[in-house]
């Protein structure tokens, strides 16, 4: 059956990358997928294809949107920015798509930018990010700071009594950013900034003794130490190893990350790792109806019932949802009119309640806290009461706080400064 | 002192009487509340004296306590073939087996996880093993709670082995000090926390050097520790550069020999330890699923595969194509890059883009105290590896006829020739040589770092880095040159951070390599001058 199933998606595919087609391309609705299946970021990427798939395939199943079939269009950007600006290009100018659900780090979201704007059409970003950034062709329905990071500190003051800080990322914009607003929210709180460490390390990075050992010295001055991790990727596990060789367990130092989920841990020995932290809006382990849902149907759609779920898919669940729910309600796919119809949308979300499409391009979400099992799963030790609305501009930048984005008319703007009562603030 | 233990028989006695409702009544409690509900809770069970109470917080430590939703009780779940079972945690009663929506977790975090620990531990002060009992002192002396000074005083009285007296001794001056004891006890708690020493001591004492009676003592205390501590940080700094070095070592040796020796650039060198850290990926696998028991010999099983393994691709990459292209460096670089992105995207078709699990035999887990030193076993046995794999490799060029052979080729290859040497033979072994090292440096490798289709574009220029500075075509050079940046990295990273210290030690290279363009240890002689 899914064998079937596959093959005849395959065979879909086969045909919608060979263009022409004419007469097809009339009813039905094309879907840009832009996500890496080779190179470094295929690791990650790949998943959220196969889960766009699916969802498409689910929705032709309920009839398509507005009576028409949709077409997924498949695109390999391979890992490589400016790949990515040329590849959006061609979804949009070549095979007309209507909306495109793609990218994975900040620096390609960036490069295809001018590309969304210049063309008219939408995106939808699924992946954590630093913020700052609020564009009218893009919706971004995965966290930002303020749905990840902060809520993560706020619950290691609260229960775990943290009073001194790492903050340890790898060297790129996401951590800096991130390291920059957690920073102004601790120095905010009360926290000396002598109790606040600050370390970068190079993607990739293996040798973690001196940075595990530095840790150690750090947290052994009598108050309680936790690390906030924005360490990126496979710089990860020889990172935990590395503490769990020092004996340092979650329970004398722990590390919530923002970088590390489902997949990232997929086959992977845990042991180390387990009791450490890790802050999303999504877990695979959310117990509820809608979640099971999902997961059965990812596995029999993939054929394999020990693949994962994670955050970033669930990303796209909504996403895709939304965009849906608006092109029924604006009737038509046209890039302005779907834009105008996203605000305000709300659909259900895996973790049992709904997420709504804010002005400023963002989604309401809960964030959810895990501590690492020894299966490769998380149990969810802590969540936030109710949802929470991301937001573009952190208020805990300087240069940010001022800034707002509402995209409805009249102001239709991404960067209003609130005290010069301009659009056009700093950033994008 | 009579009035305090005539107090604690009364409680005793009476909490005989009432310690079993006491301790099934806060059982029951355990699903309700917070973190902090459930610390509570946890003392109270701590406190009812039960004889189940340790049974059931070693439970809930191990996250097996479940609340079972239509019983409405707490049941403990065991794994029994591939169904959950419950257990009603009072009685021991099958319950009979639960799905995944039938009983709820009872859950517990690192806070919480930390007290349950304290508490246990001062229920096993007593326990008949020594190993337990040096885990509940640890576990004391973390906690530093005054109320357990007297259950200490009992345990040492009572303790036969040394070094867990030593460390209940010190658990009790950490509680002594949080105590409200006089000041001569808490003097005589700060010298022997100043003997204890290590990194944890200071903080102990840092929150003492404001107090009026004991600051002085404090003060001068953590001054000693810290002074020795920054001897043994030295001693330390230097392991860690031996043991980034040996890593450094163990990606460019096999480089020595295909860019040294025969200079080759081979850009697919790093794709070529990535197949060596699969095969030992591979090797784990059968044996996890066929003979279990023979795991923490993995590794020797694989060496000599991955070395087989690797050798034999390289033969083939020379044989298929460097062979064609001696003498045309720049057509080898993009010819043997291409290979490198073959053997990576073909490694992601057959294993998938995900990092694959290669597991650490019991061997090369943990890490001991040399001194104020931990040093891992992991990176102690690499480095013991990366020499003798250095070892055998000079013992095989300079004591081998083999070995005589690929130095004659390179040396003079028209003279080899003319000796009768197949030097096309000996090419294509020197290079199966260099790659088969390689994917020996990969099951090191997969020790520590990640097993994923990317490893090898993570060593390629370090590699490069080492064989260039050590010196191209000298064994011992690679062997210099990695240890020398291994440590200079190493020291440097604690004033410069990780991006910083790497960036300087290349922009040494770059200079050294202006001023001795040959690297640290140059080739004389004729051969150096084609």
């Amino acid at each position: 059956m899914t064998n079937l199933r596959k093959l005849s998606l395959g065979l879909g595919l086969a045909t919608s990358l060979l263009a022409g087609a004419a007469a097809a391309q009339e009813d039905t609705i094309k879907v840009g997928i832009l996500h890496s299946l080779s190179g470094t970021l295929a690791i990650s990427e790949t998943t959220l294809k196969d889960v766009m798939l699916m969802l498409i395939e689910e929705q032709n199943a309920r009839g398509g949107v507005l009576g028409r079939m949709l077409e997924p269009v498949v695109v390999d950007p391979a890992s490589d920015w400016p790949l990515f600006a040329e590849k959006a290009r061609e979804l949009i100018e070549v095979h007309e798509v209507a909306a495109v659900f793609g990218n994975w780090t900040s620096v390609s979201r960036k490069s295809v930018l001018p590309v969304f704007e210049e063309l008219n059409n939408i995106l939808f970003y699924p992946v954590q990010y630093e913020g700052e950034e609020s564009q009218r062709n893009v919706f971004y329905t995965g966290a930002a700071p303020n749905q990840q990071a902060i809520p993560a500190v706020d619950y290691l003051i609260a229960e775990e009594g943290i009073e001194r800080w790492v903050l340890a990322g790898t060297d790129y914009v996401y951590p800096r950013t991130t390291n920059r607003i957690l920073e102004a929210y601790l120095i905010g709180l009360g926290v000396a900034p002598e109790d606040i460490m600050i370390n970068y390390t190079p993607f990739g990075h293996s040798d973690w003794q001196t940075i595990v050992s530095d840790i150690a010295a750090f947290g052994s001055t009598g108050k309680k130490t936790a690390v906030v991790s924005t360490i990126n990727g496979d710089a990860n596990i020889p990172f935990y190893k590395e503490l769990g060789n020092q004996g340092i367990s979650a329970e004398d130092i722990p590390v919530i990350a923002f970088s590390v989920g489902e997949e990232e841990l997929a086959g992977l020995d845990t042991a180390p790792l387990v009791g450490h932290l890790a802050a999303w809006n999504y877990f695979m382990s959310v117990d509820t109806p809608e979640n099971d849902a999902f997961i059965e149907t990812w596995q029999t759609f993939i054929g394999d019932e020990n693949r994962v779920t994670n955050d970033p898919m669930e990303a796209h669940y909504i996403g895709f949802s939304m965009w849906v729910k608006a092109v029924e309600a604006a009737g038509t796919t046209d890039t302005d009119a779907v834009i105008d119809a996203l605000i305000g949308v709300a659909v259900p979300n895996l973790t049992g309640g709904l997420s709504s499409m804010g002005a400023n391009h963002h989604i309401t979400k809960p964030v959810l806290v895990g501590e690492i099992q020894d299966d490769g799963q998380f149990d969810i030790v802590w969540e936030t009461d109710g949802l929470v609305l991301g937001d573009a501009w952190s208020d805990y930048l300087p240069d940010s706080a001022v800034l707002i984005s509402d995209w409805r008319a009249p102001l239709s703007c991404g960067n209003f400064n609130v005290e010069t009562g301009q659009c056009g603030g700093a950033g994008e | 002192m009579l009035k305090k233990l005539l107090i604690t028989i009364v409680l005793i006695v009476q909490g005989l009487a009432v310690s079993a409702q006491d301790f099934e009544a806060s059982v029951a409690q355990l699903p309700e509340g917070g973190y902090s509900d459930r610390a509570i809770i946890v003392h109270q069970i701590a406190d009812s004296g039960d004889d189940r109470a340790a049974v059931v917080l070693e439970l809930l430590l191990a996250g097996d306590l479940y609340f079972h939703k239509a019983e409405r009780i707490v049941v403990r779940l065991s794994e029994i073939g591939d169904d959950d079972v419950a257990f009603d945690l009072l009685t021991d009663a099958e319950i009979g087996i639960v799905g995944r929506r039938d009983a709820k977790k009872i859950k517990v975090n690192n806070g919480l996880r930390r007290e349950i620990r304290a508490v246990l531990g001062a229920m096993y002060l007593q326990n008949p093993d020594p190993d337990v009992r040096m885990e509940a002192a640890e576990a004391v002396y973390k906690s530093g709670d005054p109320d357990q000074i007297s259950a200490l005083d009992a345990a040492i009285v009572a303790e036969t082995d040394d070094d867990v007296a030593t460390a209940f001794r010190e658990a009790r001056a950490v509680a002594v000090l949080n105590s409200d004891l006089d000041v001569s006890e808490k003097l005589a708690a700060i010298v022997t926390l100043r003997e204890r020493g290590g990194r944890d001591v200071p903080g102990v004492l840092a929150a003492f050097t404001d107090d009026p009676d004991l600051g002085a003592a404090a003060t001068t205390a953590i001054t000693e520790i810290e002074d020795i501590q920054k001897l043994w940080n030295l001693g330390q700094n230097i392991w860690y550069g031996l043991s980034l070095g040996s890593v450094l070592l163990l990606a460019a040796i096999g480089l020595a020999i295909t860019f040294g020796v025969m200079g080759v650039i081979n850009m697919a060198h790093g794709e070529l330890v990535m197949l060596g850290a699969y095969t030992t990926f591979a090797v784990q696998e059968v044996i996890r699923n066929e003979f279990p028991q023979l795991f923490d010999y993995s590794l020797f099983i694989a060496a000599p595969l991955a070395f087989l393994v690797a050798g034999l691709v390289g033969v083939a990459i020379e044989r298929g194509v460097v062979r064609f292209l001696y003498g045309r460096p720049l057509e080898t670089l993009l010819a043997t890059w291409g290979i490198s992105l073959i053997l990576q995207q073909t490694v992601r078709s057959i294993f998938g883009p995900n990092n694959r699990e290669v597991g650490n035999p019991t061997f090369m887990s943990g890490a001991f105290e040399l001194g104020g030193m931990t040093i891992t076993y992991s990176r102690m046995w690499i480095l013991l590896f990366s020499l003798v794999v250095f070892a055998g490799l000079l013992l095989l060029l300079k004591r081998t006829s083999m070995g005589l052979r690929m130095r004659a080729v390179t040396q003079n290859r028209k003279m080899a020739a003319d000796m009768g040497i197949n030097t096309g033979w000996v090419d294509a072994m020197t290079f199966g040589l260099g790659a088969g090292v390689a994917g020996l440096a990969g099951v090191a490798l997969s020790q520590i770092g990640n097993v994923s289709p990317n490893l090898g574009q993570g060593y390629i220029v370090d590699s490069f880095m080492v064989v260039v500075f050590g010196g191209a075509g000298n064994l011992w050079g690679a062997l210099a040159g990695a240890f020398s940046l291994g440590i200079a990295n190493k020291f440097l990273e604690p004033f410069a951070g990780a991006v910083l210290a790497k960036i300087i030690v290349l922009i040494f290279i770059i200079l050294f390599i202006q001023k001795r363009p040959r690297g640290l240890f140059a080739l004389k002689g004729r051969a150096v001058e084609n």
